[in-house]
């Protein structure tokens, strides 16, 4: 097996007023080195959970999450996160946001400085690496939430709904940048997003979740080709993929009573 | 919440730089005006005769003259600072790190916390007699009742700062590779820094009220031992020069605490 990251049959509940919440119940899901995999769902599916647990700062009740075959025991840079909500040190500038990673990977300090100014130029902030995160915008937060990760270069992108607090342009310069570097890296991503079109247009493949206990409802292969571009975004074959994933979301109901 | 963006700044540096004057200016104009007006109130209210024995300002202000000549003003106000400095820092140096120890280790909190909870519910003033009774009338009682009150005040704040630090940010350090050695250094000491500084301003405060009163019983200078001296004589005029001696003494150490907050958390951001 080649797979990257692998979730085995995991269970995950959370103590709630005697009783026990039942997050997730039971999750199989591959992902193959340097695939793309977006996911998404209803709010409170546990999309946030999957992935934390792949970070390693949550674990399993049962089952197991492997990366490279091994259990996770941990976080690691080898899995770089970017969170929901931004999680940027608000004492430190963008730049030394951006250069925490690589301080503690005992990157020498030129090299840090350049791999650093790189990811932020990479994510528009040039102009503000020497301002303190509560002179951003939301959005320009998560950009440099995102250069924060992408500067230590990991082999595994983590990422939860990071372009959720984007405008509609940044958010499609990002997506595209995005995908450059990881056909130019290949990287592994699971990616958590709301926005079908988004979850679409990035992927290799769709995990689309439900809720009530958390699982995975369907996966659906996107076979369009990379580098996808506004033709393919435009083209009838993603907009069929895209209603095929928007009835699996916000029709489930529907479908599992039909079933 | 607007976004000052470099070009801003190179753009107008002129305009930013009234601004600023303006904003800082405008409050000391405000605030010297209400001190004159307080004085002449105070003046008239006294010239009139209004309230009994109160001194004028001009008298006070010539009482002051003669206690700074003859150096008692100094050496009360020396003694008092005196015994506040060594209360205080000692209070602010063994609390923060036992209220750190609290925030970090769930063991530490449960043995110490009730202890605190209980001793928090005592003013520091009600172990006076206490603290004269067990260490004598000398300048350790003194001391040791001003350190109460600041490391009270500071031990709950550092505490309740190393509690509330932010998850996520925890979480984004371990994820970037950080033990719990740099997460405590990196994160949950900057995270914290604000909490520690209002226990260190509302310490101060009570150290400084502390003092005061610690004087009244047994000092032999002071800026409490002063007055109450001068009340037994029913100098007014001394007491008056006291009291305000105090209030500006305080005032200014509260301020410059306040400055020190300023720079080291200009990072958070202000609703
Ligand atoms: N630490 C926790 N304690 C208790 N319950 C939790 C905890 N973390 C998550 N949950 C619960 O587990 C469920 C899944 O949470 P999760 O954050 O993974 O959802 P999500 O799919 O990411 O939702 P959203 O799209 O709103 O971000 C939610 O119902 C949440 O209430
Ligand atoms: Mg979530």
């Amino acid at each position: 097996m080649n797979s990257k990251i692998s979730f085995r049959d995991v269970v995950k509940t959370f103590p709630m007023k005697g009783a026990t919440f039942t997050a997730l119940g039971g999750v199989d899901l591959d992902i193959a080195d340097r695939e793309f995999v977006t996911v998404v769902g209803p709010s409170g599916c546990g999309k946030s959970t999957l992935m934390s647990m792949a970070a390693g700062l949550q674990e399993p009740d049962s089952g197991s999450v492997l990366v490279d075959g091994k259990p996770v025991s941990g976080p690691g840079p080898d899995r770089g996160v970017i969170f929901q909500q931004y999680a940027l040190f608000p004492w430190l500038t963008v730049r030394q946001n951006v250069e925490f990673g690589l301080k503690l990977a005992a990157v020498p300090a030129e090299e840090r400085r350049r791999r650093a100014d790189a990811a932020i130029g990479l994510v528009g902030l040039g102009e503000f690496a020497d301002a303190l995160p509560k002179t951003l915008s939301g959005g320009m937060k998560q950009r440099c939430a995102i250069a924060r990760a992408y500067a230590v270069d990991p082999q595994v992108l983590l990422m939860d709904e990071p372009f959720g607090a984007l405008d509609a342009l940044t958010r499609v310069q990002l997506q595209d940048q995005l995908l450059e570097t990881w056909s130019q890296e290949k990287r592994t991503v699971l990616f958590i997003t709301h926005d079908v079109d988004e979850a679409v247009y990035l992927a290799n493949r769709v995990v689309v979740m439900a809720a009530g206990p958390g699982r995975i409802h369907r996966v659906i292969d996107v076979d369009l080709p990379y580098p996808r571009t506004e033709e393919i975004r435009l083209s009838p074959e993603f907009r069929r993929i895209r209603n095929e994933v928007w009835t699996s979301v916000y029709h489930q109901d529907e479908a599992a009573s039909a079933a | 919440m607007a976004v000052i963006t470099p070009l801003d700044k190179t753009a107008a540096p002129e305009q930013q730089r009234q601004q600023q004057t303006r904003r800082t200016v405008r409050p000391l104009v405000l605030g010297g005006l209400a001190l004159v007006a307080g004085i002449a109130v105070w003046a008239v209210v006294a010239a009139l005769g209004l309230v009994e024995n109160l001194p004028t300002p001009a008298a006070v202000a010539s009482k002051a003259g003669t206690m700074i000549a003859d150096g008692t003003l100094a050496s009360d106000t020396a003694a008092s600072l005196r015994r506040v400095f060594i209360g205080y820092a000692l209070g602010v140096v063994v609390a923060v790190p036992v209220g750190f120890l609290m925030g970090w280790y769930p063991a530490v909190r449960a043995v110490v916390e009730p202890y605190i909870q209980f001793f928090r519910t005592i003013p520091p003033l009600a172990l006076i007699p206490l603290a004269v009774v067990l260490l004598g009338i000398g300048e350790v009682p003194k001391i040791a009742v001003i350190y109460l009150a600041s490391f009270m005040a500071c031990v709950v704040a550092s505490f309740q700062g190393v509690v509330d630090v932010d998850k996520t940010l925890i979480n984004a350090a371990r994820v970037l590779g950080a033990s719990d050695r740099v997460i405590f250094a990196k994160v949950v000491v900057p995270a914290s820094t604000p909490f520690i500084l209002v226990g260190m301003r509302i310490g101060l405060g009570a150290s400084w009220a502390t003092v005061v009163a610690a004087e009244l019983i047994g000092a032999q200078e002071g800026l409490g031992y002063r007055m109450q001296k001068a009340a037994t004589w029913f100098d007014m005029d001394a007491i008056f020069v006291s009291l305000i001696t105090i209030g500006v003494l305080g005032l200014v150490m509260d301020r410059l605490l306040l400055l020190a907050e300023r720079r080291l958390t200009g990072w958070q951001e202000r609703r």
